[in-house]
């Protein structure tokens, strides 16, 4: 079979260059052999499936880049993988600020030089009682909370997604108070399920997920998981969040997925996982609890949902 | 001018429009080309679908105050009764696909959240209105406790319009355009009403 260089070109830009290096250099070779770019991630889930757990399955690159929030791209589903496509995710850096021994930028080439990528298969429950198992690529935000050097005061982090209407349409319109902020207890961002994604199914982050580099919480719903981050500062106070200051009633700072506590749209207790037809129950904490239950333990979740 | 007989000529290129939606996302469903989240999307069609035609039905009534469009009151009924399909439909797929038939869950999830409250009594209003939906039920009851009973649907298309502005999480413009028809459809008959010439007593 004869491979063509437009085949093998997209490999070229990769970010995750590292996570190639280490071993699945071969079978991405192997894969753009194939006639769908991505098939060939699809055809080789070992890397990833090792990672499961029994009960869950990996929902496809195609269900995951199709169905996603992402209201800069427009509030369906189906926006942010059909209005994204104008939205250049290079060259790009990352703003660190507050509470730090020096607020400084930090190329995103440069952070990814200094950080190591590892494969991370999450479950991510949706608010809107919806599930799915992704494969990202990433690093621990402890990583490069340690670069940043925060001081012992900070006890907070504020992230903030790009804001560029003119790449992203969803932007041009106030459906949300722009850019969009999320915020994170310090321990929670220093706890090692907690990462910064860059890539999904060994593929650089598509634009629709949060390229070029994104938040990961598990355990918390999925609209605390910022995408397209530009700027992170240091706080000693909570910061006021995206969703938390549209809806106060409905979204809380801290989101812990939490079968017991309801929201007033959707009952938190089942959810669908994509590709599914019945319902599963949810777990607590997204089924992170053994990992993510210490940190609350004096916290009254009813209260700070 | 449109005479009874045109429209009453338009009705099966209608009904046969009208009908074609459902059983378009039936076979999308069935053949499993309903998108990533198949059930949510076919509720979400199904609801809008309703709701639409919810509107149209109110629509009709005004309309036929325009002289030339009096007749198009004879197509009223059959797109109310469309209307209930459509929303027995949504409501189906809500119990039965999306919840399994879980009868707790569900009563739960009627009484706890208020969108779902809104469409649940919207829906128990629309029955009345299309279980008298025949001329014999009209003679029965008589036109004017009939038209009484019918006057539900004002609260039927508040409620669900409502139904769907809670539920939108964010860019309300499309429910609150919705509301918007609504509210002036209900204004126009509110002045045709008070500037209606008295009839002696």
């Amino acid at each position: 079979m004869k491979i063509l260089g437009s085949e093998i070109t997209p490999y070229k830009t990769y970010l995750n260059r590292r996570k190639f290096i280490k071993g699945s250099l071969a079978s991405a070779m192997l894969a753009t052999i194939t006639s769908s770019a991505f098939a060939n991630h699809d055809s080789d889930l070992s890397i990833y499936t090792k990672n499961l757990n029994e009960n869950d399955k990996l929902n496809s690159y195609e269900e995951i880049t199709t169905y996603n929030n992402f209201y800069e791209f427009g509030t369906h589903k189906k926006h942010p993988h059909l209005n994204s496509g104008n939205f250049k995710p290079r060259p790009w850096t990352i703003k660190i600020d507050g509470l730090v021994k020096k607020p400084q930028t930090f190329d995103l080439e440069k952070i990814l030089s200094n950080v190591t990528i590892e494969d991370r298969v999450y479950r991510l429950r949706c608010v809107e009682a919806w599930s799915m198992v992704i494969p990202w690529q990433g690093f621990q935000l402890s990583e490069l909370i340690k670069m940043a050097e925060p001081l012992s005061s900070a006890k907070y982090v504020q992230f903030v997604t790009v804001f560029r209407p003119e790449e992203m349409p969803g932007q041009q319109k106030r459906t949300i108070i722009w850019p969009y902020r999320e915020g994170l207890r310090m321990d929670e961002a220093m706890n090692p399920l907690t990462i910064l994604a860059t890539g999904l199914y060994g593929h650089e982050m598509p634009n629709q997920n949060g390229a070029p580099i994104r938040l990961v919480v598990p355990w918390k719903y999925g609209f605390k998981s910022i995408k397209s981050i530009v700027e992170i500062r240091f706080l000693d106070t909570q910061p006021e969040t995206s969703w938390e200051t549209l809806a106060p009633w409905e979204y809380g700072f801290y989101a812990n997925v939490n079968p017991n506590v309801n929201h007033p749209r959707w009952s938190q207790g089942t959810e669908r996982r994509i590709g599914e037809f019945k319902r599963r129950e949810t777990l607590m904490f997204n089924g992170y609890e053994k990992e993510v239950a210490h940190l609350y333990k004096d916290l009254d979740l009813t209260k700070f949902y | 001018m449109f005479s009874t007989r045109n429209f009453n000529r338009s009705k099966p290129v209608l009904f046969i429009l009208i009908l074609f939606p459902s059983l378009l996302w039936a076979y999308q469903f069935v053949t499993g080309n309903l998108g990533v989240n198949p059930i949510e999307k076919l509720m979400d069609e199904l609801g809008l679908m309703a709701l639409r035609l919810i509107i149209i039905t109110l629509m009709i009534t005004t309309l036929s105050n325009i002289k030339p469009l009096k007749s198009i009151v004879v197509l009223r009924r059959m797109i109310g009764l469309f209307a209930f399909y459509y929303v027995c439909l949504h409501f189906s797929t809500y119990i039965v696909l999306d919840h399994f038939l879980d009868m707790q869950f569900i009563v739960q999830d009627i009484i706890k959240r208020p969108f779902i409250t809104f469409g649940f009594i919207s829906f128990l209003f629309l029955i009345p209105l299309a279980s008298t939906s025949t001329n014999n039920m009209i003679k029965r009851l008589g036109f004017k406790l009939w038209k009484k009973i019918h006057y539900l649907i004002y609260p039927v298309a508040i409620l669900a319009s409502m139904h769907f502005y809670v539920l939108v999480r964010a860019d309300k413009t499309e429910p609150v355009i919705y509301m918007g028809i609504i509210i002036l459809l209900l204004l126009h008959r509110i002045f045709k009403r008070l500037t209606r010439p008295q009839l002696a007593q």
